[in-house]
C-alpha cells in the first residue's frame, strides 16, 4: 500500500517536557486520518513536524515519499496546513489573503485572482470576498483559513482542530467540504478532540495521549478493541426505570448504568442472545420502552476507556518530565 | 508513490526576492486598508515639528525660522529611527497571529518574510519623510541646495534606516508580543536621537554629554542632512554616519538572522 503520510518513532522535547514520546503514524493516500487525544496529547506538535514547522528531535516522517526534513520545500509544495497556528492575515480581506498566497506559489497575478474567486465561492465567502478578515464570523474565519490552505491544491492537507469552537451549522459545513476533498482524492490528517468528529470523517483513527499512540485502527475495530457490546433500554415511563434495573441485575448479575438524565439504562453484555429474555421479562412484567438494543461502545467508550488505562504510564510521563 | 507534478525542491535566490517583493505588496496593501497604522511615523512628526519649532525655537535660535531651518534635517533622522520600530512588530505580530507558520508550510524561501518585512519598512520611510518633508514646506522651510543633494540627503536617511531596523528585528524575535517592540526600543532609540545635535547645538551641553552627542550617529547623519539640504560640507559626516549604519549592520544583521532561524526553526 502507498502511504500519503509515514512517520516512526517521533520524538520531540520543550526543554523538560516530552511533546511526542515515539509516535508512530501511517497514512494511504486518499485516507482521513483522525488523531484523536485530549489537550496537550501532542497532536499539534506532530502536525507541525509533518508540516515541516518543527523538526522532531528523533524519528523520521515522509509525506508523498519526501523527508519532512531533508526535502522540506518538496513537502511545502504537496501540502496544505489549516488550524490554530497557521492562520490568514486579518487586517486583508479574503480575496487578498488568497490572492498573495497564489502569487507566492508562483501563479500569474490573473491565475491567482481566478483562483480565490473559484475557492471563496467554494466556501460561499463570496459576498465578504472584499471585506477584512477581522469582521467575519468563527466560521467564516475557518472557512477563510481553509480556502487559504487549498490555494495550492494540495495532495496532503492538514486540519488541526478544525472545527474547536464553531457551531453545528459551521461544522457541518466545514464536514462536508473534508469529504468532498477526499473524493478528489486528496489524503487528509484531522486533529481533533471531538469523537463525532472523527466518526464522521475518519477511515483511521489514531488515539494519542502524553505523546504516544496508545491505540490506532478504524472506528470499527476501535470500538471492537474496547470489548463487548452493551444493552440499553430507555424506559416509556420514568418511574418504571427501578424495574427494569432490577430485571437487568437479575439476568446480568450486575447493576446496569442508569442515566437519569439522558433516561437511559445500559450495562455491558457478552451474550446478545439475552437481548430476547429482557424483552420477554419487560413483556411479562407489562413494562413498555421506547428503546430497547444492543449497540457498539461509542467512540466516547473507547477513549475513555483508553485514557483510562493510561494511567499506569503516567509515571513514565512524569518521569519523563522530571 | 508516485505524484503528477514534479514539487519544487529548491528555491533560486530570484525566487527568494520575487517572494520578498510579493510580501513587501502586503505590507503596502495593509498601510492603503489600514492607514491609521502608520499614525505613529505621520503624526508624531507633525506634532514633534509644531512643539518644538513654536514652543522652544526661539528660546532656543532666536527665531522659530531659522530654528526650523536647523531643526527638520535632525527630525528627519529621529523619524527615520522611530520607524524602523515596524520590522520588528510587523514580523512579531506575524508570528504571533499565526501567518508566520502559513507562508512557512509553503515552498517559498526561509528568508522571503524577512525581506518583505525590510522592504516594507522603506514604505514607512517614504512616508514619514514625505509627510514631514511636507509639513514643514508648509511652515516655511526651504531647500537651499539643490534636487540631487536634497535625493543623496533621502538617500542617505533611507539607509542608515535599513541599518537600524535589524535591530529592530532582533528585539521582534525575542520578544512575545509586538507591543513590547516599542517599549523595548525606545530605551535604545531615545537616547540615539535626544542625545544628538538634532534639538539643541552640542556646545549647549555639558561636557560629558558632547562627548556622546559628537560620536553619535544620529548627530552625524543630522549634520550631513543639514549640508545636503541647507549647503555647507557634508561628506565627513556622511562618511561617519555610514560607518556608524554598517557598523550597526554588522553586530545585528548576524544577531537578527540567528533570532529569526531559531524564532522559527
Amino acid at each position: 500500500m502507498s502511504y500519503a503520510i509515514e512517520a516512526e518513532g517521533l520524538v520531540k522535547r520543550f526543554g523538560d517536557t516530552v511533546a511526542l514520546n515515539g509516535v508512530d503514524l501511517a497514512v494511504p493516500a486518499g485516507k482521513v486520518l483522525g488523531v484523536l487525544g485530549p489537550n496537550g496529547a501532542g497532536k499539534t506538535t506532530a502536525v507541525r513536524v509533518l508540516a515541516t514547522l518543527l523538526r522532531a528531535d528523533e524519528g523520521w516522517a515522509r509525506v508523498a515519499g519526501y523527508d519532512v526534513v531533508s526535502q522540506a520545500t518538496a513537502v511545502r509544495g504537496i501540502i496544505g496546513l489549516t488550524g490554530q497556528y497557521a492562520s490568514v492575515d486579518e487586517d486583508l480581506s479574503g480575496t487578498e489573503n488568497l490572492v498573495l498566497i497564489g502569487k507566492l506559489l508562483g501563479l500569474p497575478k490573473a491565475a491567482a485572482k481566478a483562483r480565490a474567486a473559484e475557492l471563496l465561492a467554494k466556501f460561499e465567502l463570496s459576498d465578504a470576498a472584499g471585506r477584512s478578515v477581522k469582521t467575519y464570523s468563527g466560521g467564516m474565519r475557518r472557512r477563510a483559513d481553509l480556502a487559504a490552505s487549498l490555494v495550492g491544491r494540495p495532495q496532503v492537507l492538514y486540519l488541526d482542530e478544525p472545527t474547536t469552537g464553531l457551531d453545528p451549522h459551521s461544522r457541518n459545513e466545514v464536514w462536508a467540504t473534508v469529504r468532498g476533498l477526499v473524493d478528489e482524492g486528496v489524503t487528509v490528517l484531522l486533529t481533533t478532540q471531538y469523537l463525532e468528529e472523527a466518526d464522521q470523517l475518519a477511515d483511521l483513527i489514531t488515539v494519542i495521549d502524553h505523546g504516544k499512540v496508545i491505540a490506532a485502527g478504524t472506528p470499527y475495530e476501535l470500538k471492537r478493541r474496547t470489548g463487548g457490546q452493551s444493552l440499553q433500554v430507555r424506559p416509556t415511563v420514568a418511574a418504571d426505570t427501578p424495574a427494569i434495573a432490577a430485571i437487568l441485575r437479575d439476568l446480568t448479575g450486575i447493576d446496569p448504568l442508569v442515566n437519569a438524565d439522558a433516561g437511559l439504562l445500559s450495562t455491558p453484555v457478552d451474550n446478545p442472545m439475552l437481548l430476547s429474555a429482557v424483552v420477554r421479562r419487560l413483556d411479562e412484567a407489562g413494562i413498555t420502552a421506547d428503546e430497547i438494543g444492543l449497540r457498539l461502545p461509542s467512540l466516547d467508550d473507547v477513549f475513555l476507556t483508553l485514557t483510562g488505562r493510561t494511567t499506569p504510564s503516567a509515571p513514565v510521563a512524569e518521569g519523563s518530565l522530571a | 508513490m508516485t505524484t503528477a507534478i514534479a514539487p519544487t525542491t529548491h528555491i533560486s535566490p530570484g525566487s527568494a526576492l520575487r517572494h520578498g517583493f510579493t510580501l513587501a505588496g502586503r505590507a503596502v496593501t495593509k498601510v492603503r486598508k489600514n492607514p491609521e497604522s502608520l499614525l505613529d511615523v505621520t503624526l508624531q512628526p507633525i506634532i514633534f515639528l509644531l512643539l518644538f519649532v513654536y514652543l522652544f525655537g526661539g528660546a532656543i535660535q532666536g527665531s522659530t525660522d531659522a530654528y526650523l531651518q536647523v531643526l527638520l534635517p535632525g527630525l528627519m533622522v529621529q523619524n527615520i529611527a522611530f520607524a524602523s520600530l515596524g520590522t520588528g512588530m510587523a514580523l512579531n505580530t506575524d508570528i504571533t497571529k499565526g501567518v508566520f507558520d502559513r507562508f512557512r508550510s509553503m515552498p517559498i524561501a526561509r528568508s522571503a518574510p524577512l525581506i518583505g518585512a525590510v522592504l516594507g519598512d522603506v514604505v514607512r520611510f517614504v512616508v514619514t519623510l514625505t509627510v514631514l518633508f511636507t509639513v514643514a514646506v508648509i511652515m516655511g522651510f526651504r531647500v537651499q541646495t539643490d534636487p540631487g543633494r536634497f535625493l543623496i540627503a533621502i538617500a542617505l536617511l533611507i539607509a542608515f534606516g535599513l541599518c537600524l531596523c535589524w535591530v529592530s528585528v532582533f528585539v521582534g524575535m525575542l520578544v512575545k508580543s509586538p507591543q513590547a517592540v516599542p517599549g523595548t526600543l525606545v530605551a535604545f532609540i531615545f537616547p540615539l536621537t535626544f542625545g544628538s545635535n538634532v534639538f539643541v547645538p552640542s556646545d549647549s551641553l555639558p561636557g560629558w554629554l558632547q562627548v556622546w552627542v559628537d560620536i553619535n550617529p544620529v548627530t552625524h547623519l543630522a549634520n550631513a542632512a543639514r549640508g545636503l539640504l541647507l549647503g555647507g560640507d557634508w561628506v565627513g559626516d556622511a562618511g561617519w554616519a555610514f560607518l556608524w549604519g554598517i557598523g550597526i549592520a554588522a553586530v545585528f544583521f548576524p544577531l537578527a538572522l540567528r533570532a529569526y532561524r531559531k524564532r522559527v526553526g
